[in-house]
């Protein structure tokens, strides 16, 4: 203890008090730091973090608007809303994105295609904390199986969303077109604001056109939320405007009609009402299940779709481009008659052909051995081709151009559907400026006879029977008939088809009347015991060019190089109700394989369906 | 008998030698410091019960810390400080044993092992929490005896004191536990008067291994640490996150703050750990600038009232302890006040007093009762 004795404790005290002043000094000192440090978060830098706080916990929802329903004239609903239940996964909530669908994987099915697309849609602009869909329509039992699973799965939802549903399937596809999950491109395309909560966009047909009546706008809720991303509660809300309700002219009893008379032949049948352009029927065979494209179709399903000889998902009716063939005759007479070329007494001798002056080549009739003496009444209801030569030559390119241009050959005249075609209708400049050659005068036979280059789409055929059925009143095509049940106005359409004499039209109607009722008429068996009066023309159109005196032999030929039959033909003649255009690949001839549909189509919709309890009745509410 | 004679033959004759015998001298408690301590635990568990999402549960267990943690410091404070002296070298080889066991049996919380379970009872110790008295006490203990300012021998001595406890801490690993423990013994050592050279050649020490540190000691999650608190918008989500949401809290309150039991930030879940380390954020989003400035000058009363005690203390080991306990209560307010608003980085360090948790409270009233101890035990001779 001998360090004890010399300690000075006074010293040391002295020591302590110089050391303890310094300390309170430090103190004080880091003290004001703090003091500092906090007065320029909560003071000069105040407005910062209250900006920075009221963006955490506020978050702008939007709402999807319901997208709008889709009914038939007579109210059958086309295009329904189904609530389902998607599994859907939420990447800032989940540790491990692939980790986690391993898991899943485990509990239910989910293919590569589901993957596939999730990681693509996981790709796009999202906002953080959004969820995604990685499997759509969820069984009740697979719910279960996730539900039972829960804890494991961090970041895993099962989210309720309604999802569109067609229930006729097939029946209208080509009509309604169907919705599908909404693409980069599309987003750019319409605004995004709008589109913030909305995943599925109309890809064609009906859905497409109608896209912005049909989605709606988009409305918002204010919510605070956790770090979480919970909505913890609704501050503010703008409700959503749900899409227009929207009904449109077609006829689901003729629609299934028209299917069930071409009979799993692929063709395509257009009817339309001539007295408003609505279109009572769109048919295209073979079709599919739009159902199958809404939430994604697997890769799979979709090959074989696309890969079918039989094409399913082309269009015909809108986007078939087919040579007319006799069907245009009927305007063909009327452009005659009106630019004098021919009158109701000019008669032509046909020997079963036509030759040009200076020319070898004979243009054959489809009856080898000829008509005999022919005028217009006789030539459109026995389709005689030789009469029609004739006056093709005399008339010339520029006339039937001129009169088939104003029945709307050549030009889409669909008001509310966007991917129909043009067709095409011949001109000297259009075949200047396509094959780079004058126009022959071989040229205006074939078009007198709707081969060669003419081309026109079911729907083009249609639309000019409708005209020719109101006596040269143009009336626009359309589908749309009612939005939000307010009836939808008239639309523009082109001018009317104006003759020199009115009664032109009645001699073409009368000699329509024939091909249907007329003893030597192409589709008398078609025209038969009928209750009312109909109008039609019958038409082929070659698939293939037939040789210099070859002998068309139908049965030899391969069944698809078979010729398309055509039909035109509207009902009643006094008061036309429905105007149709139909057509059967590789039918063979007009009269054997598209009048018959149409005879059909004009029972359904003029007599009504043959009672039998309980069947048609139960389909219309 | 004797001493009970003296007292009838003297009536009142102790009281000319002593203070009155007050509630406060029975019981060996220093009023102001007292009153200070009361106010700030009743305040901070207001503030908790915020921060613990309006958990009652939560606050009634603090309350039952603090009421444990004070009955500590009431049995403490009627210990003569010389008994603390006595006991130092006992205390601290009991704790260096417990930390040593601790890394070889400790068990995990959190990815480190901190906890050393007690076979047979249910009890589980944290020996690091133990040391932070046990290291000033004994740094205190050994320069007391010796010639002041130290001579660099015992300075030498007393570094090994330190920083032994202090690298098994280090090592479990627990930094902020560790630069607690090392601050405290190196508060001793300044109040015992280590020279100008010796403080300043120690910071440049520092300086040098920091470095070395950086390699060799430091783990991964640490240096992501000290990255964070560099730039805390490198890593938003993750990382950076709790420190962004932090000073995001304490920038929202203003000057008046949001209202108790008002604060976004905290009761949306974005605040982290509202309830332990990050609890001055709650208090600054909801009671504002103001909040702060209470809260700081009340802590500022508390350690101005400690080095006051210091000062007085009656012999060198008193007031080395006693010194270095109310820095080191300092470095904790100093620490996390600043690591939670962003001048210091993220290090596991409580808001002293506030923050929810048992085993700090206990280890802080202990010190407090050490601090009363010592200034309710003096004699009216200076040794």
């Amino acid at each position: 203890m001998a360090s004890r004795e010399l300690k000075d404790h006074f010293r040391e005290q002295r020591i302590f008090f110089h050391r303890a002043i310094w300390a309170a000094l430090g103190v004080i000192a880091l003290s004001i730091a703090l003091f500092a440090r906090y007065y320029y978060l909560q003071i000069s830098q105040h407005e910062v973090y209250k900006t920075l706080s009221d963006r955490n916990r506020m978050q702008l929802q939007s709402i999807t608007p319901t997208r709008g329903l889709i009914y038939d004239r007579s109210g059958v609903l086309l295009a329904d809303n189904q609530p389902t239940f998607s599994l859907t996964l939420v990447k800032e909530r989940t540790k491990d994105v692939d980790a986690t669908i391993a898991e899943l994987q485990d509990i239910l099915e989910i293919t590569d295609d589901d993957v596939e697309s999730f990681r693509k849609r996981m790709g796009q602009r999202r906002r953080p904390y959004e969820s995604v869909t990685l499997k759509s329509r969820l069984t009740e039992e697979e719910i279960a199986r996730i539900a039972v699973n829960r804890h494991l799965l961090a970041g895993v939802e099962v989210e309720a969303e309604l999802i569109r549903y067609y229930p006729l399937g097939d029946t209208l596809a080509h009509v309604l077109g169907y919705v599908g999950r909404i693409s980069e491109r599309e987003l750019k395309q319409v605004d995004p604001s709008n589109y913030s909560g909305t995943q599925y966009y109309g890809k064609l047909g009906v859905e497409r056109h109608y896209e912005s009546l049909l989605h709606g706008s988009v409305g918002y809720q204010t919510v605070e939320t956790d770090a979480r991303g919970r909505v913890l509660r609704v501050l503010d809300r703008v409700a959503p405007t749900p899409g227009a309700d929207i009904s449109i002219y077609l006829d689901v009893n003729l629609q299934r009609a028209a299917i069930e008379a071409l009979d799993g032949r692929r063709g395509a049948v257009v009817a339309i009402e001539p007295s408003t352009g609505g279109i009572l029927a769109l048919v295209s065979t073979p079709s599919f299940d739009p159902n199958l494209f809404v939430t994604g179709i697997d890769s799979a399903t979709y090959k074989a779709l696309q890969d079918s000889p039989d094409i399913p998902l082309f269009n015909r009716a809108l986007r078939g481009q087919y040579p007319p063939g006799s069907t245009i005759k009927p305007f063909l007479g009327l452009a005659g008659l009106d630019t004098e070329t021919i009158n109701v007494n000019s008669r032509v001798w046909d020997p079963g052909w036509y030759q040009l002056k200076n020319d070898d080549r004979k243009y054959r009739d489809w009856k080898r051995s000829g008509h005999g003496w022919v005028d217009l009444n006789a030539s459109i209801e026995q389709s005689c081709d030789v009469f029609f030569y004739d006056m093709a030559f005399k008339m010339g390119v520029d006339n039937m151009y001129a009169y088939m241009a104003q029945f709307g050959f050549g030009e889409q005249m669909v008001y509310d559907i966007d991917e129909a075609q043009d067709g095409i209708l011949p001109s000297r400049e259009w075949k200047r400026a396509a094959r780079r050659l004058p126009w022959f005068p071989g040229d205006s036979l074939n078009m007198g006879i709707g081969q060669g280059f003419m081309l026109s789409t079911p729907m083009q055929l249609a639309t000019a029977t409708a005209v020719l059925a109101n006596r040269g009143k143009w009336v626009r095509p359309r589908l749309i008939k009612t939005i939000n049940e307010s009836e939808v106005a008239d639309i523009e359409s082109p001018p009317d088809v104006t003759l020199k004499q009115e009664w032109y039209w009645n001699y073409v109607i009368k000699a329509m009347e024939g091909v249907m009722h007329g003893r030597h008429g192409t589709a008398r068996s078609s025209g038969k015991d009928s209750s009312y009066k109909m109008a039609g023309k019958t038409g082929t159109a070659q698939v293939i060019g037939i040789k210099q005196n070859a002998v068309y032999d139908a049965e030899a030929i391969a069944e698809r190089h078979r010729d398309h039959a055509l039909f035109v033909g509207f009902a009643p003649v006094d008061n036309p109700k429905i105007a149709v255009a139909v057509l059967v690949e590789n039918g063979g001839g007009g009269s054997g394989a598209a009048a018959p549909v149409a005879r059909k189509m004009f029972d359904a919709y003029l007599v009504g369906p043959k009672l039998e309890p309980g069947q048609m009745q139960a389909a219309s509410p | 008998m004797k001493s009970s004679d003296f007292v009838r033959q003297l009536p009142g004759g102790e009281a000319h030698f002593s203070r009155p015998r007050t509630l406060a001298s029975i019981l060996h408690i220093d009023v102001p410091l007292f009153t200070l301590l009361l106010t700030l635990v009743l305040g901070g568990l207001f503030v908790l019960y915020s921060g613990s999402e309006k958990s009652m549960p939560d606050v009634a267990r603090q309350g039952i810390h603090f009421a444990v943690a004070s009955s500590l410091m009431l049995i403490l404070a009627r210990f003569d400080p010389q008994v603390f002296r006595r006991w130092a070298p006992w205390v601290f080889f009991l704790g260096l044993a417990g930390l040593v066991a601790v890394l070889v049996f400790g068990s995990d919380a959190k990815g480190a092992q901190r906890w050393l379970k007690i076979p047979g009872v249910n009890v589980r110790v944290q020996p690091s929490e133990f040391m932070k008295l046990a290291v000033p006490m004994m740094v205190a203990w050994y320069l007391s005896d010796r010639i002041l300012p130290p001579s660099f021998k015992h300075i030498i001595g007393a570094l090994i004191i330190i920083f032994v406890p202090a690298a098994l801490i280090a090592k479990q690993p627990d930094l902020g536990t560790a630069i607690l423990i090392a601050a405290s013994g190196v508060f001793v050592l300044l109040f015992a008067g280590l020279g100008l050279r010796w403080i300043l050649g120690c910071l440049a020490g520092v300086a040098a291994l920091a470095p070395a540190m950086w390699f060799f000691v430091m783990h991964d999650y640490q240096k992501q640490r000290v990255l964070t608190f560099l730039d805390p918008e490198s890593d938003p989500l993750r990382t950076g996150w709790n420190i962004i949401q932090s000073k995001t809290a304490i920038g929202s309150g203003g000057f008046g703050g949001k209202g108790w039991l008002e604060g976004t930030q905290s009761h949306l879940d974005f605040l982290p750990e509202s309830h332990t380390d990050f609890i001055i954020a709650v208090l600054a989003e909801e009671f504002g600038y103001i909040g702060v400035a209470c809260i700081l000058t009340l802590y500022m009363m508390i350690i101005g009232r400690g080095l006051y005690i210091a000062a007085n203390g009656q012999d060198t080991f008193s007031r080395l302890l006693a010194g270095s306990l109310i820095m080191t209560f300092f470095v904790y307010v100093f620490v996390n006040m600043g690591m939670v608003s962003g001048i210091l980085p993220v290090v596991g360090v409580p808001l002293p007093l506030v923050s929810y948790g048992g085993t700090s409270v206990l280890t802080l009233m202990a010190s407090f009762g050490i601090l009363m101890s010592i200034h309710t035990h003096k004699k009216m001779l200076s040794r």
